[in-house]
């Protein structure tokens, strides 16, 4: 659905993106993960048809960026960094403009703006001035705004930010749901469990070029190593299992819980459990370490892994 | 792969029906805010109102003294005045919606709507005047019908057509010039302080016509509305321009760079011109040489269109020049070619006016000249640089055609007189304004591929170039020629 290949865009001698190639397959959610001032807002501009490429094309449901400008612009939906409001207007006003510019018909717009208004608790505010909103009001009105005319593609620039907790579960919520719809979705964002919860793949952008990218599980795999593995026991382990060594090889331990690192859990696990049971050693948990995402992202962009 | 479109259904609209929606929303926003809607219906209720007082004491006033020419002239003055209050807030409309959206950061999502940049760029236009001139015509309005019930006045139809369109151009000028200032600035503050440029020129201009209007010459008012228009085209065409998505998203600080700069106008004055901003190509030394082999046979080919242009108007200017020569003709005997000697050349200096003939004193008057005229270029988007050209082109027409009235040869004239320096000082000068004509429309119209400041960079160094290594060196010999020559040919033709 989206593609791009060597997209570069400069700004005098800056160079904002240097030679991104990305692909987001029909119904994929990527996320955009970067510092401030990575290129994540640049590159989100060229594919949303808001800035022409230096160099390079990109490409959405085929169409190219820069000369089927306007067509691109009706199948996308942009949510951006700052919500940019019109206080003065009124909520549903608002909508109905945008919905205006975007060739809806009246009777659509308004039902649109309906449904979506109350999907996301906006409905009772609709004639209020948008200025007496607040942060997480405003940004889910932006939402509504990039989700009104339908979109086959969303980009959705840091989405949840500003927003309290209620309210940015509902947004993760409707995007999930969008996801489920096959929509496909590009996220900017700073919030790593987000990213982690939402996206298919993420791509990590340092200084205007993708570094990595991948799944989260890929990611954790390739730049923190195969996954940890924590075995906790009911009762304290007295002596050495017999076999235990030649099995797994042990990171750490305690008197009741030991911790492995395998590249095959699939297979090692269920050898380990038979073993316990073998053994008459009763297994109260085993689980992955959980490791976070922000450990890959820290690594990557203070330039530690690559 | 398919184009993919959503479920749901899209009205097709033409581009005046897309500008227009923007506009709608623009006025209803207008009419929100009172710090807006309260000036202006005070200027277009009560203004008027007060000003038809005015009058009215006025005329009762100066009738008192056998004056009543001083109350009539008022009355056009103070209908102009009426007209213009309310427009002056199509400025403060125009910094607002143009600045004032960037720097709220709600350009963006108007941005990423199906638009393109001329229906947004029209329906802020629309937007800016909308209000402030449906005020003024009104106001205008209220003044006549308040002139009629209270003295009986009713103006001439030319004068109002006359007020009417020079309050429309004047909305116009501001608002188009308002686009210009915000396109620079990403702060409804700084672009404010960039109006200067805008308010000061309408403050000199509506002194000027209010000195026209107390004079009663309306005749020239016409002009005044013509040249209005032509700086409305300019402007809106820069504004065209300057308004798209690239530029709005690209100049994101306010500050100005001057090592940036610096170092991007060396790089366009040392680099041959057609790799003038490639950062990457190599910084080579200064060559004179290779400048005149390569850089000024190139740039004198791409600057055609600009030279056309000069070439035009310096014909036109002799033809002008020596057309006026029988309306006013010289006084007979001030000008006698056969008593010529070599002392008149010598006390041409007493003229304060005039350079002394020596071959600096030329020298340093003739690049005085351009270099004026460049500055003023870069201002007047290249006209006043073009008015300079002509005003000598129009004396050396005029002369011709007088000395011709005279009896006198005007070829023989213009062979003695000017040819023997002119073969270089003309080229010199037509080729400097030439340049100085391309700076100042590459802030209209910057060269392809580049953005307003890199083609006034570009063209500022062209210039630098040229005038250096050609206009200089010409200048040179003509400032020679003229004081060492010239006076010797002319004595040669005439004192013999």
């Amino acid at each position: 659905m989206i593609e791009a290949k060597g997209l570069t865009k400069k700004f005098g001698d800056f160079t904002a993106v240097n030679r991104i190639d990305l692909s987001v397959a029909e119904g994929e959610v990527l996320a955009l993960l970067g510092p401030n001032g990575a290129g994540k807002t640049t590159t989100v501009r060229m594919l949303g048809s808001i800035l022409r490429p230096t160099a390079g094309y990109a490409r959405i449901a085929g169409l190219d960026t820069v000369t089927q400008a306007a067509e691109i612009r009706r199948i996308i939906g942009l949510l951006t960094e700052f919500p940019g409001l019109y206080t003065r207007m009124k909520g549903l006003e608002y909508l109905d403009f945008f919905g205006e510019l975007q060739g809806l018909p009246k009777s659509i717009r308004q039902e649109r703006a309906e449904m979506l208004l109350r999907q996301f608790e906006l409905w009772d505010a609709r004639h209020k001035r948008l200025g007496e909103y607040s942060k997480g009001m405003k940004q889910k009105l932006t939402l509504v705004r990039a989700m009104l005319h339908d979109p086959a593609v969303l980009f959705l620039d840091e989405p949840t930010s500003n927003m309290d907790p209620q309210s940015a579960k509902l947004v993760r919520d409707a995007i999930l749901s969008l996801r489920q719809e096959k929509r496909t979705i590009v996220i900017c964002t700073h919030n790593l469990p987000e990213a982690e919860l939402l996206a298919d793949r993420i791509a990590i952008i340092r200084q205007g070029e993708i570094i990595v990218e991948g799944s989260p599980a890929a990611l954790k795999t390739r730049l923190l190593g195969p996954p940890m593995m924590e075995l906790r026991l009911v009762e304290t382990l007295n002596g050495q299992l017999e076999g235990l060594d030649d099995l797994i090889e042990i990171t750490s331990r305690g008197e009741d819980w030991l911790r492995y690192v395998t590249p095959f859990p699939q297979r090692i696990n269920p050898q380990l459990l038979q073993l316990m049971a073998r053994q008459n050693v009763p297994v109260f948990t085993l689980n992955e370490v959980s490791r976070s995402l922000e450990e890959v992202y820290l690594k990557i962009v203070e330039g530690e892994a690559v | 792969m398919t184009v993919l479109s959503t479920s749901l259904p899209r009205v097709k609209r033409s581009s005046l029906a897309n500008a227009l929606v923007i506009t709608r929303r623009e006025i209803k926003d207008n009419f929100r805010d009172w710090r807006i809607m309260a000036p202006i219906f005070i200027l277009t209720l009560i203004f008027p109102a007060l000003m038809n007082f005015t009058a009215q004491i006025a005329i009762n006033w100066v009738t008192k003294y056998d004056a009543v020419i001083v109350g009539e002239r008022m009355i056009p003055f103070l209908l102009m005045i009426v007209g213009f209050f309310p427009i002056s807030f199509s400025l403060v409309i125009a910094l607002e919606t143009f600045a004032g959206e960037k720097e709220r950061n709600s350009i963006e999502p108007l941005l990423s709507m199906p638009v393109t940049d001329l229906e947004l760029y029209a329906g802020k236009m629309l937007a800016a005047l909308f209000v402030p001139l449906t005020a003024s015509y009104f106001g205008i309005a209220v003044y006549l019908v308040g002139l009629y019930f209270s003295i009986g006045w009713t103006p001439d139809f030319w004068l109002l057509t006359q007020m009417l369109l020079l309050t429309t151009a004047k909305g116009l000028v501001m608002v188009s010039g308002a686009v210009v200032v915000s396109s620079q600035t990403t702060s409804v503050r700084a672009a404010n302080l960039l109006a200067s440029f805008i308010i000061v020129p309408m403050t000199l201009l509506l002194q000027a016509e209010a000195i026209l209007l107390f004079w009663g010459n309306y005749g020239v008012i016409w002009l005044i509305i013509l040249a209005l228009l032509v700086v409305d085209l300019i402007l809106v065409r820069m504004g065209v321009r300057i308004f798209n998505r690239e530029e709005i998203l690209s100049n994101e600080m306010d500050t100005l760079n001057p090592s940036t700069i610096w170092r991007d106008f060396k790089g366009c004055f040392l680099r041959p011109p057609q790799q003038a901003l490639k950062q990457d190509a190599p910084l080579p030394r200064l060559n004179p040489l290779n400048i005149w082999r390569n850089d000024i046979p190139y740039l004198m080919k791409i600057y055609r269109l600009p030279l056309a242009v000069v070439l035009g108007f310096w014909v036109v200017a002799i033809a002008a020049g020596t057309l006026t020569a029988p309306l006013y003709p010289l006084p007979p005997g001030m000008l006698d070619l056969n008593d010529i000697s070599m002392g008149a050349f010598k006390d041409v200096d007493r003229f304060s006016v005039l350079p002394g003939l020596g071959a600096g004193g030329i020298f340093m008057h003739n690049v005085r000249a351009l270099i004026v005229s460049v500055m003023l270029g870069v201002f007047s988007f290249g006209s006043l640089a073009l008015i300079i050209f002509m005003l000598p082109m129009l004396l050396v027409g005029y002369f011709a055609g007088a000395v011709n009235l005279m009896g006198y040869n005007a070829w023989l004239f213009l062979a003695a007189f000017v040819l023997p320096h002119g073969i270089f000082e003309v080229p010199a000068a037509v080729i400097s304004i030439t340049f100085t004509l391309r700076i100042g429309a590459a802030l209209v119209s910057p060269p392809k591929g580049l953005d307003v400041g890199q083609g006034f960079l570009w063209t500022l160094a062209n210039f630098s170039k040229i005038f250096l290594f050609l206009v200089i060196p010409l200048l040179l010999a003509a400032a020679f020629v003229e004081a060492e020559i010239t006076p010797l040919i002319v004595h040669w033709v005439y004192a013999y």
